[in-house]
Parts: structure tokens; C-alpha cells; sequence
């Protein structure tokens, strides 16, 4: 169990986890408003494969992450309008936006298999210049993962240090009230289903373009279901997201070096902790308001009067 | 005669809606397929005559249909008393496993044995992994919704565990060995429609029978239409929600068994590819009406087997099926209005 | 911002701040509100007194921009406008603090208070906003930490933030709906504090209400509502408690019959005993404090009181939805404290609602089914299987024979009118020979024709031996049924009578508090 063993574990975490991070940032803000996108999954794919499409067409990184966004922003406008403005089931549309991201991403990706592109540029962290190339080479950020965390600061300061987050967060819990306030719920909800959106394409983006540099069919692997799961257990709070995005994408490196110190563990078993630990977070806290879900969670808005 | 008239013109108006939107989303989807160079309408020819065009074509598509049918039942049942079950994907994963154990453990038992075996293990499997979301849910702790959800993405890796650690066959890591015959449900006339399907339309069956006729039922339909009543009544809130969370569970554990033992004839990871959501998907759809369930998953099945020919005629990927069932589902969430229709 | 001070007088020689002139409401079938003329002066503090369904809540619904008057016209400052919303209303100053709060308990009671700022910006201020709030709730003794969860704090200090809303979004009318109702004694005298200090600054306050001695405590002028009109209005110098009993109560109770009784005695057991008990409240809930009840077969104990009053708890305490904190529960002289609702109705128990629709019956369902549903094991066949339906529909024919009624077998609950779901409530409930019956508000909300049969039910109930516990908020329906008469007041009850040894006016004091120790309870 090397240092350079243990960096590299941390190293691909980091790598692993940007794309999830951002996705569940996008999530938490979508899910204080009250609506549970359970198209994520869908969603990321689709703004993966635009990203990877536009860079691919353009030879331009950063036009291709700016597509990725613009993408997931607009198709979480399609879950917006079904829940919002047709008051249909939450979790229904969501999973008709997921099959729909599956089948989306997949024709545009088709003819990009196999393609490659030069992806975002990798900077190493200012300071460890002195290091050996072994070392250094594990600490070769994109632009993306270094916007990462302060991206999750910026997440919780819109939500908890601006009206407009005061607004969207009053919608989450009681639209109600929100109206009674003179506020818009359904604007709000739709404001933050892109914001959503747009995070969702960032984490995606990082995937395609900065990480893999491929495209594969299902490449998200996963990633929008344990996004929505580490919304929970960060308790809808964007700071815990960073720790939990870790946790959870971690699990496997950890794994390998619990291997490499004689430890035999499945990855598979491991790779359940996350999961198990949120379902008894929630039982725990079950009875206390705070840390539950926003109460207008899942609940269709249908106005008053 | 009035009456009979109304009921008439009602079903006349629903057929016509569903039709007219069928239409909507058959059209939408031909759009994207235009837009990306491919000829709709030579696929859609494609799609139906491949499915519906031969008797092959058409096997394919009962088998295809066989699963959601049952995991659309394990959503319909809990969700007549309120309950949202989105775990059929889990559930059906640990069915499957459970059902696996008793066809790798008990391979020297003769079939008429061992597949009764399969199936009340699958069942039990199921109805184990619903019982702790809809224990929680009835102790008024937790969502069951979170809770299913989140089990879904626990049960393929703890069945992805067990293959791996212990049941995998020689040569492959990713699955079972092949199931010995016994463990294989017996299938119909050369095709590949397995013992499943009397599975299906038995359940389907029972649940519209229940519902409509037994004490049970009565009770449930109270408990879905206005809970309090309900237990002002007298009837047993917390008792239902648990016992019919675990009885949706086993039914999607009798689909994952039914899976594995009827369809693959062998555990693999990852069998289900969103069975249990399809099946979450269709109860919605036919609003947990059994002969809805039936006409849904059928059409539903009929989409998803077309999926396999336009991918070998057209070039397109499998995966964009998956366009037009979405459309559909778009389409039918969004209610549009086509006719103005007078308020009764 | 607060408006100009006025002098300690309560009619200041400006015009009313806020004017109704012949504000007329109908919902079918009711007169909500009927011409009222209303003047609400800045600097006094305005009670607005009656009974539930006189129409205090209506006529400040459409205040406040909830409802739209029929017809008539709200007059600020001598100028009409229009408030169709409550975004008007508040831009014209007028804010309500309501029974169930507008909080949201997640949030501190600054970001509660941020949520309703007028000219809040878009980076929030947090050491600029709790100045706000400390400046103002000391000024008016509303004490309350910013930084506390809503969740956290007592009723009591929710509403001092519901206040403070009020105050920091610029109202000058504050329209106070039963705002006691929920506070602990010294909590009402600290509100009463907080109201004179705002007087004095110029606010104006309206004071829904139905306890008589805050109205003669701390008003300046009464407004007595009865049945949708303006019963009268007085300098509270003139007021006292008989006269506006009077006022709120229809005056002569023509044509009270007392049913003669067929003086069977107390030597039976009760079927129903209470001792002692007290319930734990829920939120806006009223609790039980110590209920001492008896009731005997054959004999209707009526229960009065103002709508809020613990009736509602004491229902569901009998029925058995509601745990007793202490105390017990007998029934038949058996021990059923925190039974299950399905043992108490296996033993005989029925209860009738007041809200038929919501609370038992299921909308879908037909009328015959929902006939099944307290009964569903003794109608079920074969193992549960089936259902004898035919059975079912004999036995409501039996009891529909007998009680007079008519009822729509097959039709859907939800297609009935009120009173036709009452009667089909009664209906089930009567069927099985219940040996005591809770009804609950018999017959709001009743055509006159629906009422009556629903009380002679209830008569022919009582003559076959059954227990019957009647809560009513129609004085006259309880004197001319009851044979007990018992008031709720505050979770406890502060009276027990026989319907001839009393008269609605010592009811009506009672109901509204008089009498009642002064700190004992509120």
C-alpha cells in the first residue's frame, strides 16, 4: 500500500467523481424545487453525446461543453413541461425522459464510434511542479474538475444567500405559501429544472469530453441513478454533495487498495455501502424535519383558486 | 339502456383518444427519424411486418411482453392502495437470484419439483426486498419511493456478487452455467413463449378479480380512495400497506424468475434492462386496469421486438426504439385535449 | 413604515381607514355575508364576534382578497379599490395572520419573515434583515430569535412571526383570525400587550373572535356577526356580556319542543365512560385536559361549544383514531383505552362525521359498497372471496324503511349532495344496531328536510336503548335533542346541565369563556 497507490486511488476518484458531483449539484437544485428527475440518467447522455458530437465537428473542447449544457438545460425543459405544465406524474415523465435520453443519445453517437478528439487540457495542480513526472502525473486536472467544488460553493450560495433562492427553496417546501408571497411557482420550477439541466451537461460534458474522450452507448454507466441517490444523502445540501460524491465514486478505488493490503472485499458489495448507508440516514432522520426532503417533493403544483 | 349507451360512448371516446395519440407520437417519432436521413415510413412498414406479419414475428413479440406484464401487475396492485412501487427492478433482480439458487442447488430434482421450488422462491425473493419500503412506509418512517429506488441500485450488486463470488459458471464470469433442463420452464409450440405467460394472464386474473369481487379488494379500493374513511371504518391501514407491498413484490419476483428460467436459462447480470420501470410505465399508462395492463404491454412489447428488426434493416441503433416508446409516453402524460369536449 | 400616530382615542376625527359598504357573498345554497357595512377605524383595535357559520371568516376572506363580493365595496381611506387577490390586499396595507400559519418550518423565522419582504434583494442581507426584525419585535415586545426554526419555537412564538411579517411588509390593518385559540394564558396576555402597543402606533386591528373576554378585555369597538348580517356594532363602553350573547344568539328559540322522557334512571351502567383523559395536542389542534364523561343507554348528551374547541379530539379520542395522553376509556365497562377503531366498532361503536365526503366515504365508490365498508367481514363470503351484496342491499332497505329514507344504490358517493350523503352515512352506521353513536355535526351543511330526518334517526336511536353523543354548534338542535347538555371549552368541559335547567344565554357564557377562571385556561 504505496503513497503512489494511494494517490492514485484519490486521482481517479477525482476523475471519476467531477461529472457525478456536478450532476447532483444540478439535482439538488432541481429537487428543492420540489421535482425528482428521474431522466437524469437520459438526460446526461444525451449532453454527453452533443458534447462529444460538437467537439468532435468543431475541433473546440469548450464549444462542445457549452453544447453539453445548452443540451441538458433543454431537455430538462421537456420533464418541466409535462410536470409543470400538464401536472403529470413526476415520476413517470421521468422515466419516459430517460428512455427518451437512451434512444437520443444513441443516434447521435452512432456515427461517432470509435472517433476521437482532443479533449479538454489537462493542467497540473499550481505547486506540484517540483514533483516526479509519476507523481505529477496523477494530478493533471481539466478546467472542469477545478470548477468543480467551487462550483458546489457557488450552488449553495445561490440557494441559501439569494432571494432567488430563498424563492425556489419556498417553493420546494410549500408552493403555497410561495404563491402567498407573490411569487411564480411554476416559473421557479422551471428556471431550476434548467438550471438542472445545464449542471447535468456540465458533469456530462466532463465525462465525454475531459475523462473518456469517447463515446460509448449507456457511457453515463449509471451515474444519473447515483447522482439521485447522493442528493439524498447529502440531504439535499450541495457542500455534503462534494464528500458524498467522493464516497460514492470511490468505492471501487478503495476497494483495490484495501486488495493490495490483503483486504478481499467485492467491489460489488463495497460499491452497495453508499447506497445502504443513505437508507439509514433516512430512517434516522426520518422523524426530523431538516434533514428530510423538501415537503412539496414529488407533489404536482396545481395552483390556487 | 341509457346507461349502457354512456359506457358505450365512453370506452368509443378513450379508444379514440388513445388512437389519436398513438398517431401523434407514431408521427413525432417519424420526424426524428427524417431528420436523421432514415425513411420513416419504410421503417414503421418494417417495424409492424416484422412483429405482426408472421407468426414468428408475433412470438417474439408475446415474449417480449410476458415480463412487463407481470411487473406492471407488481406496480398495479400496491398502487390500488396508494403505495408507489418503483422497485420492480430490484425486486425482480432478487427474485431471479433467489429463484437461481434453488435451480443451482437442487439440480437433481425432477422438474415438476423443482420449478414449483423456482417459483415460490422468486416469489419470496421479491416479496422480501418490497418488505422493508413498505414496513417503513406503513410505521410512517420513510418514503417507499426513495426507499425502492434506492434498493434498485443495491439488488444488481449484490446478484452481481453472488454470480461472481460464487455461482459462475467455468468459462464466463458474468453469468450462471446454463440452468439443467429441469430448471427450464417448458415453452409453446417451437416458440420461445415460456410457462410465463400463464403466469401473466393467471395473475391478471386473480388481480382483477379480487379487486372486483372479495372482501379484500372492497377494503383496498377504500384504502386507495380515501384513506381516512378507510380507518374510520375500521379497516386496517397498516396491515394492507405492508402485506401488499410484499405481495407486488413477489409478483416481480415471479417475472425475474420467470426470466431466468423461462427466457435466458441462466442468470447474468444485468438481465433486466429496465423491465421494472417498463412495467412502472404501463401500470401509469393503463391507469392499474388489467385489461389496460394487457393491450399496453402488448403494444409496448410490439415497439421494443420492431427495435431488433429496424436495427438490422435500417441501421439504427437498438437503442432508438427507445425514441418512439418515449414520445408515446410523452404524448400520454401530456393529456392533450384534440376535440373540445363537453363538460358532463 | 408606520402610519401616523393617533391619539389613545379609538375614533379619531379622520374617516375610516378601511370601509365595507353592503358586502354581500352567496356560496349555493347559504348567505355567506348580507350587506354588511363595516368601518374600521386606524388606532383601535376592532372585534369581530359570532358563532361559527355567522360568516367572520367569509367577510375577511374577501378582505384580504381570497373571495370576490357578490356585491358592495371596499372603501381605503374613503377611496374605493379593488382587491382581487391577495397580492392586492396587501399592497393596499391590509394583512391577516390566519389559523393555520403561513410558515414553512424548515426555514428560521428570518428567512420565513425574508420570504414575505416587500423590497427584499437579490443577495439577501442576513445582518441588515435580522436588524429589521430585532428593531421592530422589540418595539411591539415580539421577541423572537431570527435564527430559530419555525419548527422549533412554540405556536405562540409563530405567530409573533407571522406578525412581524405583517409589520415588516407595511401593513396598516392587521386581521387577526381566532388568534388565541392556540395560546397558553400568559401567551394571551403578552399578545394583548403586543396589539395595545400597535394600537397606539396607529395600526388598525381586527380581532376574530368568539371569547367573550378578550372582546371586553382589549377592544375598542365590537362588530357582531349573525348568520351573514350585521347583528350590531358597540363602543365596547357599552357592551357587556348579555347583550352581546344576544346579539349572537338567535334570541327567541321558537317552537323548542323538549322530547319528553321516558324516565328510564341512571341504574344502568354507562356504555360509555371517560376518566380523566387527555390527549396530546397536534399542531393546531386543540388538546383535551382532562375529560370526565359518562354516557347511558338511551339518552342523547349533547355537546356544545365553538368549533375548535377540542370537539373534533374528543370524537376521534371515543372513535379511537386519537391515543389518550393519560386517562381511560371504558366501554361497557370493558377497558379500551387506545383500542384499536376496528374493536371499537366490532363492540357496537358508530360514529357519523360532520364532513361525509372526506371522512367516510369513498368518492368512487357506489353508495352500496360504501355501505359494505364497516362491515366487510360480515357480509364477506366464502373465505372473503365475495360478497354478498344481496345481503347488503337488505339491510340498508331495513334500516331505510325504517329511518324514512331513500337512498341511490348504485349511484357514485362522490354524485351526492350533501345531505344525501349524510343520510347515507346514517344509514350504514344505523344498520348494524350500534349500541352508541357519535355524531358529529349532524346536520351542517343540511337542507331543512335532510336535518330533520337525520334528527329523528337520531331520536329513534335513542329509544332503542343506544347511547348517543351529539356535537352541534345549533343551540337549538342541542336544546331540543339533548338530554345532558354539556359546553367544551378550551379542551375541558366547563359545563353540564340538563337542557330545561339552562338557558342559551348561561350556554352561550359559557361557550365563549365566561365564567371560566381567569388564568385557568384560555
Amino acid at each position: 500500500m504505496s503513497l503512489l497507490s494511494i494517490l492514485g486511488v484519490l486521482s481517479s476518484a477525482i476523475f471519476s467523481g467531477t461529472s457525478l458531483l456536478y450532476a447532483t449539484l444540478g439535482e439538488v437544485i432541481g429537487q428543492r424545487s420540489g421535482i425528482v428527475n428521474l431522466g437524469l440518467e437520459g438526460v446526461m447522455l444525451v449532453s454527453a453525446s452533443c458534447g462529444f458530437a460538437v467537439t468532435s465537428m468543431s475541433g473546440n473542447p469548450y464549444l462542445g461543453v457549452l453544447a453539453a449544457m445548452l443540451a441538458g438545460g433543454l431537455l430538462n425543459m421537456i420533464l418541466g413541461y409535462l410536470v409543470i405544465s400538464r401536472q403529470a406524474n413526476q415520476l413517470a415523465s421521468g422515466l419516459a425522459l430517460m428512455f427518451f435520453g437512451f434512444g437520443l443519445s444513441a443516434l447521435i453517437g452512432k456515427s461517432y464510434v470509435g472517433a476521437k478528439i482532443d479533449g479538454l487540457p489537462r493542467i497540473l495542480l499550481p505547486g506540484l511542479s517540483g514533483l516526479p513526472r509519476l507523481y505529477a502525473s496523477l494530478f493533471k486536472f481539466d478546467l472542469l474538475i477545478y470548477l468543480a467544488v467551487p462550483m458546489a460553493f457557488l450552488v449553495f450560495w445561490i440557494l441559501f444567500r439569494t432571494r432567488w433562492g430563498l424563492g425556489l427553496r419556498a417553493v420546494g417546501e410549500n408552493a403555497d405559501t410561495a404563491f402567498a408571497s407573490g411569487r411564480n411557482p411554476r416559473l421557479i420550477r422551471y428556471q431550476a429544472l434548467f438550471a438542472a439541466g445545464v449542471l447535468a451537461g456540465l458533469g456530462a460534458a466532463h465525462l465525454s469530453i475531459a475523462y473518456t474522450m469517447t463515446w460509448a452507448e449507456y457511457m453515463t454507466a449509471g451515474r444519473g441513478f447515483i447522482a439521485i441517490a447522493l442528493v439524498i444523502f447529502s440531504r439535499w445540501h450541495p457542500l455534503q454533495a462534494i464528500a458524498g460524491a467522493l464516497i460514492f465514486s470511490g468505492a471501487v478505488a478503495f476497494q483495490l487498495l484495501l486488495q493490495s493490503s490483503g483486504v478481499e472485499i467485492s467491489p460489488l458489495l463495497l460499491d452497495t455501502i453508499p447506497y445502504i448507508v443513505t437508507m439509514l440516514v433516512l430512517i434516522a432522520w426520518g422523524g426530523h424535519r431538516k434533514h428530510s426532503a423538501p415537503a412539496s417533493l414529488g407533489r404536482v403544483y396545481y395552483g390556487s383558486e | 339502456m341509457a346507461k349502457i349507451a354512456d359506457m358505450y360512448s365512453k370506452i368509443l371516446n378513450d379508444a379514440v383518444r388513445y388512437l389519436l395519440m398513438f398517431l401523434l407520437a407514431f408521427l413525432l417519432f417519424g420526424l426524428i427519424l427524417l431528420i436523421f436521413g432514415k425513411d420513416p415510413i419504410q421503417s414503421y412498414k418494417d417495424l409492424f411486418i416484422s412483429t405482426l406479419g408472421s407468426t414468428y414475428g408475433f412470438s417474439e413479440v408475446i415474449v417480449a411482453m410476458i415480463p412487463m406484464l407481470i411487473t406492471a401487475l407488481a406496480v398495479a396492485l400496491p398502487w390500488r392502495v396508494g403505495l408507489i412501487n418503483i422497485g420492480g427492478e430490484g425486486q425482480l433482480c432478487i427474485g431471479a437470484a433467489f429463484a437461481t439458487w434453488g435451480a443451482l442447488t437442487f439440480q437433481n430434482l425432477p422438474a415438476w419439483i423443482l420449478l414449483p421450488i423456482m417459483i415460490i422462491l422468486g416469489m419470496l425473493g421479491g416479496a422480501l426486498w418490497a418488505f422493508i419500503p413498505g414496513y417503513l412506509k406503513a410505521i410512517g418512517l420513510v418514503n417507499e419511493t426513495i426507499i425502492t429506488l434506492l434498493l434498485n441500485s443495491v439488488a444488481p450488486l449484490v446478484v452481481g456478487f453472488l454470480i461472481f463470488g460464487f455461482w459462475h459458471s467455468p468459462m464466463d464470469t458474468v453469468k450462471t452455467a446454463n440452468f439443467v433442463p429441469a430448471a427450464l420452464l417448458p415453452t409453446f409450440f417451437g416458440t420461445r413463449i415460456h410457462l410465463g405467460l400463464i403466469f401473466g394472464l393467471v395473475l391478471l386474473a386473480l388481480f382483477w378479480f379480487v379487486m372486483k369481487y372479495t372482501r379484500w379488494g372492497l377494503e383496498m379500493r377504500a384504502i386507495g380512495g380515501n384513506p381516512q374513511a378507510a380507518r374510520r371504518s375500521g379497516i386496517s391501514l397498516k396491515g394492507y400497506l405492508i402485506v401488499v407491498m410484499c405481495i407486488g413484490g413477489a409478483a416481480a419476483g415471479l417475472a425475474g424468475m420467470a426470466q431466468v428460467s423461462g427466457f435466458y436459462g441462466v442468470l447474468l447480470l444485468n438481465f433486466s434492462m429496465g423491465l421494472g420501470y417498463m412495467g412502472f410505465l404501463i401500470s401509469w399508462l393503463a391507469g392499474g386496469q388489467p385489461l389496460g395492463i394487457f393491450l399496453m404491454s402488448f403494444v409496448v412489447a410490439i415497439i421494443i421486438t420492431g427495435g431488433n428488426l429496424l436495427q438490422l434493416t435500417r441501421g439504427l441503433p437498438y437503442a432508438v426504439i427507445n425514441i418512439l416508446l418515449a414520445i408515446t409516453l410523452f404524448v400520454v402524460l401530456a393529456r392533450p385535449v384534440f376535440f373540445e369536449r363537453k363538460k358532463a | 413604515m408606520k402610519p401616523t400616530s393617533n391619539s389613545n382615542d379609538s375614533q379619531s376625527t379622520q374617516g375610516p381607514l378601511i370601509a365595507l359598504r353592503g358586502v354581500t357573498k352567496s356560496f349555493p345554497g347559504v348567505m355567506a355575508s348580507d350587506h354588511v357595512d363595516l368601518d374600521i377605524y386606524s388606532g383601535e383595535v376592532h372585534a369581530l364576534l359570532g358563532e361559527n357559520g355567522a360568516g367572520k371568516s367569509v367577510l375577511m376572506k374577501i378582505l384580504y382578497g381570497f373571495y370576490h363580493a357578490d356585491e358592495g365595496q371596499i372603501l381605503l381611506n374613503g377611496a374605493p379599490v379593488s382587491i382581487q387577490s391577495p397580492n392586492d390586499a396587501r399592497n393596499a396595507g391590509i394583512g391577516m395572520v390566519f389559523q393555520d400559519l403561513n410558515l414553512i418550518p424548515v426555514f428560521s423565522v428570518a428567512e420565513n419573515i425574508a420570504l414575505f419582504l416587500p423590497n427584499l434583494k437579490a443577495v439577501l442581507n442576513p445582518k441588515e434583515i435580522e436588524r429589521q426584525i430585532i428593531e421592530i419585535s422589540h418595539r411591539y415586545n415580539l421577541k423572537v430569535d431570527p435564527h430559530a426554526l419555525v419548527s422549533q419555537i412554540s405556536i405562540g412564538e409563530q405567530q409573533k412571526v407571522e406578525i412581524l411579517k405583517l409589520l415588516l411588509s407595511d401593513a396598516r390593518l392587521l386581521i387577526l383570525d381566532e388568534p388565541t385559540r392556540v395560546l397558553a394564558p400568559h401567551e394571551v396576555e403578552a399578545l394583548f400587550v403586543v396589539m395595545d402597543n400597535l394600537r397606539k402606533d396607529g395600526y388598525a386591528i381586527i380581532l376574530i373572535t368568539h371569547k367573550m373576554r378578550e372582546v371586553l378585555e382589549c377592544s375598542d369597538r365590537i362588530s357582531v356577526l349573525r348568520s351573514g348580517r350585521l347583528a350590531g356594532t358597540m363602543l365596547r363602553a357599552e357592551a357587556n356580556e348579555d347583550r352581546l350573547v344576544a346579539l349572537m344568539f338567535e334570541k327567541a328559540l321558537t317552537g323548542l319542543k323538549i322530547q319528553p322522557k321516558d324516565g328510564t334512571g341512571k341504574a344502568l351502567e354507562p356504555l360509555l365512560e371517560l376518566q380523566d383523559v387527555t390527549t396530546h395536542r397536534e399542531g393546531i389542534g386543540t388538546e383535551l385536559k382532562g375529560i370526565d364523561l359518562k354516557i347511558y343507554p338511551g339518552e342523547i348528551v349533547g355537546v356544545a361549544g365553538v368549533s375548535g374547541n377540542g370537539q373534533k379530539e374528543l370524537c376521534d379520542v371515543v372513535l379511537g383514531m386519537e391515543w389518550c395522553k393519560k386517562g381511560r376509556k371504558l366501554l361497557y365497562g370493558n377497558n379500551r383505552t387506545n383500542h384499536s377503531i376496528q374493536t371499537m366498532r366490532n363492540d357496537g361503536v358508530a360514529f357519523i362525521p360532520e364532513n361525509p365526503l372526506s371522512m367516510a366515504s369513498v368518492p368512487f365508490m357506489t353508495v352500496l359498497e360504501n355501505m359494505a365498508l364497516t362491515n366487510t367481514r360480515r357480509y364477506a363470503r366464502q373465505g372473503g372471496f365475495s360478497m354478498d351484496w344481496d345481503a347488503v342491499k337488505a339491510d340498508v332497505e331495513e334500516t331505510a324503511k325504517r329511518l324514512g329514507f331513500a337512498v341511490a344504490l348504485y349511484a357514485p358517493a362522490k354524485s351526492l349532495s350533501g345531505g344525501n350523503l349524510q343520510r347515507m352515512v346514517i344509514l350504514r352506521e344505523m344498520t348494524h344496531a350500534p349500541r352508541l353513536i357519535i355524531a358529529s355535526y349532524l346536520t351542517r351543511g343540511l337542507d331543512v328536510k335532510s336535518a330533520i330526518a337525520a334528527q329523528q334517526a337520531l331520536v329513534q336511536a335513542r329509544e332503542s336503548g343506544v347511547g348517543i353523543l351529539l356535537i352541534s354548534e345549533d343551540l337549538e338542535e342541542l336544546f331540543t335533542l339533548s338530554d345532558r347538555l354539556i359546553v367544551l371549552y378550551g379542551g375541558k368541559i366547563v359545563g353540564e346541565f340538563k337542557p330545561e335547567e339552562t338557558d342559551i344565554y348561561e350556554v352561550g357564557r359559557l361557550m365563549t369563556g365566561h365564567g371560566i377562571q381567569h388564568g385557568e385556561n384560555s
